[in-house]
């Protein structure tokens, strides 16, 4: 190898290193996401005790009803969870969603005072007190959502809260019948 | 000095806190070290590099719970790691699997080293083949003697 060549490898190190730092600034890449494995997969198993007195327990039936549908886990005491609780309150009201909300580690009581004070999307309601249906669905957190089709396979999974470009982006074209 | 030397054998001896409390523990000793050892290799997915064992998130707390109920169910420590993978990924295992994604990832280090050694090798190599110098001619040595000056 020519000695003069040896000069540019730190360089050519350089210019990598830079390209690389380049490419993860644009292409929106985001190190501290951790994906989903839960995505093109038939939706976990369904098996809790509704969160409103008087309502039937929830069920896989009803991720299998051939429309899409939206489950939404939250808790009273998580903040990012009122940021996003109007946008699917406008989901339900104005464009006539199917939304599953399940109250992950939160009291029942609590829950439900909640959703009395800020108004109740939620089709459908469910208590997961002990995070035991968190794992089953591979849940880190609240809140998370996941966009599940008409034959309960999951098309899209939120690790926290939904927003304004992910409801006009992802959420109303899945509605619609598209795939996000 | 004996005071010192026992703050010293004492941080020698000193183990991390874990996060798992006594009431999450099964009582049969053996799936419950069983249970430690997969805490271990299972990384908090809400954490900064933290595993199970070590981590007082709820998600957490709640992981190890799954653990020791499959333990508990007769899952073999394989079956208990798969379980954890098809809910949260391979980003669930403090030590990535081997294959093609992963790659660069185990290989990388070890083929720097490598290339880095050969060249190495080669560059002493070919110094030692350069050929000795031809000694000097008559013509050179009278040269050499009056510019030293002799």
């Amino acid at each position: 190898m020519s000695r003069r060549l040896l000069f540019l490898l730190p360089l050519a190190t350089l210019a990598l290193m830079a390209g690389f730092f380049a490419w993860s600034l644009m292409a929106g890449r985001d190190p501290a996401s951790i994906g989903s494995v839960m995505v093109g997969r038939p939706a976990p198993k369904l098996d809790l005790r509704a969160l409103r007195e008087g309502d039937k327990p929830l069920t896989d039936a009803l991720l299998r009803t051939g429309k899409p549908t939206i489950v939404n886990f939250f808790a009273s005491w998580c903040t990012p969870c009122l940021a996003e609780h109007p946008l699917f309150t406008r989901l339900a009201q104005r464009d006539g969603a199917v939304i599953i909300g399940i109250a992950w580690k939160n009291k029942p009581e609590e829950a439900r005072a909640w959703l009395a004070k800020l108004g109740d999307p939620f089709l459908y309601a469910g208590q997961d007190f002990d995070g035991r249906t968190g794992i089953d669905w591979g849940l880190s957190g609240v809140p998370e959502t996941y966009l599940i089709d008409g034959n309960g396979i999951v098309r899209f999974h939120f690790r926290g809260p939904i927003t304004e470009k992910d409801v006009r982006d992802t959420i109303l074209p899945f509605l619609k019948g598209g795939k996000p | 000095m004996k005071r010192v030397l026992i703050l010293l054998l004492a941080i020698l001896f000193a183990l991390p806190a874990l996060a798992v409390d006594p009431s999450e523990m099964l009582k049969d000793p053996a799936l419950e070290a069983r249970a430690r050892e997969i805490g271990q290799a299972l990384r908090c997915v809400v954490c900064q590099n933290q595993s199970i064992d070590d981590s007082a998130a709820e998600v957490a707390r709640d992981m190890r719970r799954a653990v020791r109920e499959r333990l508990t169910a007769g899952d073999s420590d394989a079956q208990v790691f798969d379980f954890m993978v098809a809910r949260y990924g391979d980003y669930v295992l403090l030590k990535p699997p081997f294959k093609l994604g992963t790659l660069v990832l185990w290989l990388g280090a070890p083929m720097l080293l490598l290339i880095a050694a050969s060249a190495i090798m080669l560059t002493a190599l070919r110094r030692r083949a350069t050929a000795p110098l031809p000694p000097l001619s008559d013509e050179e040595r009278e040269r050499l003697r009056s510019l030293l000056g002799r």
